[in-house]
């Protein structure tokens, strides 16, 4: 199965519009969470916006996330080890207030499991590749240190 | 939720505009605001309000968040009921810091920016990234 996902904030129709034309040459079931868009899929399966606990089972099931450029998704594909085919939006075209999810695949791009498409056809390639999973990482040094941070803030500030 | 072990032993409380989100991390202490950007000004006062009535019940000492504008709303009001803000910018913002977070960064007891390029002598410092 591949999941599509645009998040919970803004539509985007562009994207899953994308996708939707290409469902039928996947080969694999689509389900697509596609936010209060107004274009309307007519090859896969979709719900405008899907429940948490729900969200983390089709996760679990899927072989592919194919997504809006957000950290959020970044973050479950790497908890749940999914390889994610990241799009991002753009700002001159409506799709988000600025144009920072350009940013944020340019930062990404290249660390394991993850994949970036900036146009139609590389989106639509990519999602007919078999794509690798991201790398198991057991230690994240930067996380740890960010946490100590904090906590030692809080811990000193008195 | 990937900062979560940072306040292990604290009474901790979360904010989130995540409907179910309490259900997924099997929390009870989670309150829910409504979504809210600079475009959207009736949603902001809306969150406004929902931020307020959540900070007034339970008067914390810190509001730790990443923004972007529901975050920013609590940071300000947890300020007028005393609480000391720490900003972590969106790891989302890897240019510039968010609008949200150079607002942020004038009443911040700490700001930190996940990306070391952005970081600023006084302020935002780099700690490290959740990713």
């Amino acid at each position: 199965m591949i999941l599509v996902t645009v998040g919970t904030q803004l539509p985007f129709d562009r994207f899953i519009r994308i996708v939707d034309e290409a469902a039928p040459s996947l080969g694999r079931t689509v389900f697509a969470q596609v936010g209060r868009g107004s274009y309307q899929p007519r090859n896969m399966e979709y719900a405008a916006l899907i429940d948490p606990l729900k969200f983390d089972e089709l996760i679990a099931r899927t072989e592919l996330i194919v997504s809006h450029a957000g950290i959020g998704t970044v973050v479950m594909a790497q908890k749940f080890r999914k390889p994610v085919i990241l799009f991002p939006r753009r700002a001159a075209l409506g799709e988000h207030r600025n144009d920072h999810q350009m940013a944020t695949v340019a930062a990404l791009e290249g660390r394991s499991g993850m994949y970036v498409a900036r146009v139609a056809e590389e989106l639509v390639a990519l999602m007919k590749r078999p794509l690798d999973p991201p790398l198991t990482e057991n230690e994240h040094p930067a996380r740890d240190r960010l946490q100590r941070a904090i906590r030692d803030f809080i811990e000193n500030d008195r | 939720m990937l900062l979560r072990p940072a306040f292990e032993g604290f009474d901790v409380h979360y904010a989130t505009t995540l409907e179910g989100f309490a259900e997924r991390e099997r929390l009870t202490k989670v309150h829910v605001l409504p979504d809210a950007n600079r475009h959207r000004p009736l949603r902001t006062i809306a969150c406004a309000w929902t931020c307020w009535n959540v900070i007034r019940s339970i008067r914390p000492h810190y509001v730790v968040t990443t923004g972007a504008l529901p975050g920013l709303t609590c940071g300000l009001i947890g300020r007028l009921f005393g609480a000391r803000t720490i900003w972590v910018d969106s790891i989302a913002n890897s240019e510039r810091l968010s609008m949200s977070g150079t607002f942020a960064g004038r009443f911040a007891a700490l700001s930190v920016t996940q990306w070391e390029h952005l970081a600023q002598d006084d302020s935002p410092a780099f700690h490290g990234a959740l990713l």
